[in-house]
């Protein structure tokens, strides 16, 4: 894609640096600095609550970091002008962790939206270029129902098919697995995977699946406690020591139920005469 | 978003329809005492041109679609949609609030005509059933009373309004932070806050075209 050629493999196109951000006093993000590189699937990882969609939302540039500084493509999203803020977001698709769909509009204008709202082709093209993104995810024929009419599966992926619709050179994705079944969270990793290697994009991607992240990611990086505890590839986070990591991959319980207290309370409870 | 207007219609139409009458019901027992019955005439017109149309409608206005916009923008804050706008470089404030802005621009003043129609009609069928006066002798005096001046200041007024409620709407959506509830909260916010801004800004009003002698 454009652009692509002229900058060396090893300038990061996205460059998190020691970002903080919290609320109320609690660091939800506690001085984060991640590298994403042009042409890589990153996937962050972390438990619910972690901060991956807060991190997410730093990143696109919808919220600024109380201290540290975002990258994206040379670009500083916190010190830029609004016209490259403007012109950054048009190389970015987002498709978020709910789909975000205009329910106002036919699934078909929404994926048309932005080619309507930045570029002046004719009402013809648009079309033509709107179907084409539809047809990338499988939803051709279902262009002009409204997203109401869509399945959460088919939703999630008219999301992809809008954040699309500029030709990004970075997709970001929130959660694309999150409350699908395992047949539809596949296709949309073979779609991610699909759109990496036909368009040579950047992709960020938000889950807590392992099996989504494993078949996906180039790298992966691990959220806990707001820090990143891992960085790298699959094979460095699956040779990994370190004990969250492994409770992660594992499958542990933070807690095992404490059963001989549940006996001790029932116990009392039983022999009391509170019933 | 014409449909907003289309919709209020019935409401605005029958809440004037009610002040008309109560209007010239107050009037005439008040008047009738000083035997000047036909000064009813005068006080429906000018009351619904200057005050009551204009701001009777706004108030109905406010409450259907004030609250109508702020929980829309809000429910779009809470499932991201305006987060999307974003990312997407379309402004949310353009995308949002400017249409529904010029909706309103149109669909008050016009509401605000049909509310002073049917205040005065029935200020009219009133006297035809409470006095001898014919019907057409009561439009020939509203006529007779009715003066520009009146019936602009009313649709400035109404202009006036609907920015406010479009604004205060549209601000409290914005606002919204956290869940559905939250979007339940800023409706209710925006009903209070634009009738009471609506309110005052009539008193302004009022007060700017009483003190500029229009009287
Ligand atoms: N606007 C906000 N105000 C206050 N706290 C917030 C806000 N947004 C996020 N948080 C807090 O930040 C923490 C991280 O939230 P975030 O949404 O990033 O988690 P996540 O990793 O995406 O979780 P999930 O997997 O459940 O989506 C949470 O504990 C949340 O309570
Ligand atoms: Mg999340």
């Amino acid at each position: 894609m454009a652009g692509a050629l002229g900058e060396t493999a090893s300038a990061p196109v996205i460059s998190v640096r020691d970002v903080v951000v919290s609320y109320d006093a609690r660091h939800v993000l506690d001085g984060i600095s991640l590298d994403i590189f042009r042409g890589e699937t990153m996937v962050l990882l972390g438990g619910s609550g972690s901060g991956k969609s807060t991190l997410l939302r730093q990143i696109i540039g919808l919220e600024r970091p109380q201290s540290g500084q975002v990258v994206v493509n040379g670009v500083d999203l916190a010190k830029c002008t609004p016209r490259e803020l403007k012109k950054l977001r048009r190389s970015m698709g987002v498709a978020f962790q709910n789909a975000a769909l205009f329910n106002s509009m036919s699934v078909e204008d929404n994926v048309a939206l932005p080619l309507r709202e930045h570029t002046l082709l004719a009402e013809s093209t648009i079309r033509l270029m709107t179907w084409m993104k539809l047809a990338v995810v499988g939803l051709a024929e279902f262009g002009k129902l409204s997203p109401q009419e869509l399945s959460g599966g088919m939703k999630k992926r008219a999301a992809v098919a809008r954040a699309l619709s500029l030709d990004p050179e970075i997709l970001v994705f929130d959660e694309p697995s999150a409350g699908l079944d395992p047949i539809v969270a596949a296709e949309l990793d073979e779609l991610i995977l699909g759109l990496k290697q036909a368009f040579n994009m950047t992709v960020v991607v938000v889950t807590h699946e392992m099996a989504s992240a494993f078949r996906i990611a180039d790298r992966m990086a691990m959220l806990y406690n707001g820090s990143l505890i891992a960085v790298g590839t699959r094979e460095e986070l699956e040779r990994s020591s370190h004990p969250r990591i492994r409770q992660f991959l594992d499958r542990v319980p933070d807690k095992t139920a404490d059963t001989a207290a549940f006996d001790q309370y029932f116990q009392e409870y039983m022999q009391g005469d509170s019933v | 978003m014409l449909v907003v207007g289309v919709e209020a219609f019935p409401m605005v139409g029958i809440m004037a329809v009610c002040a008309g009458f109560i209007l010239a019901m107050q009037g005439a027992s008040e008047l009738r005492r000083f035997g000047a019955t036909q000064f009813v005439v005068d006080l429906v017109t000018i009351g619904f041109t200057r005050e009551l149309g204009p701001l009777l409608t706004a108030i109905a206005v406010s409450g259907r679609s004030g609250s109508a916009f702020s929980a829309e923008i809000g429910s779009m804050v809470v499932t991201e949609e305006i987060d999307a706008l974003r990312t997407m470089a379309i402004d949310p404030v353009d995308f949002v609030l400017a249409p529904k802005f010029l909706a309103a621009l149109i669909v008050l003043p016009c509401l605000t005509i049909i509310s002073n129609a049917c205040g005065i009609l029935a200020g009219g069928l009133f006297m035809r059933l409470s006095t001898d006066m014919a019907f057409s002798v009561y439009l020939r005096d509203v006529v007779h009373s009715m003066a520009l001046r009146d019936v602009m200041t009313g649709l400035v007024k109404s202009l006036a309004f609907a920015t406010i409620i479009v604004h205060v709407g549209c601000l409290e959506g914005f606002r919204v932070h956290g869940g559905p509830d939250a979007v339940g909260r800023s409706a209710t916010a925006a009903v209070v806050k634009s009738t009471f801004l609506v309110i005052l800004a009539d008193l302004g009003f009022t007060a700017i075209f009483y003190l500029t002698g229009g009287k």
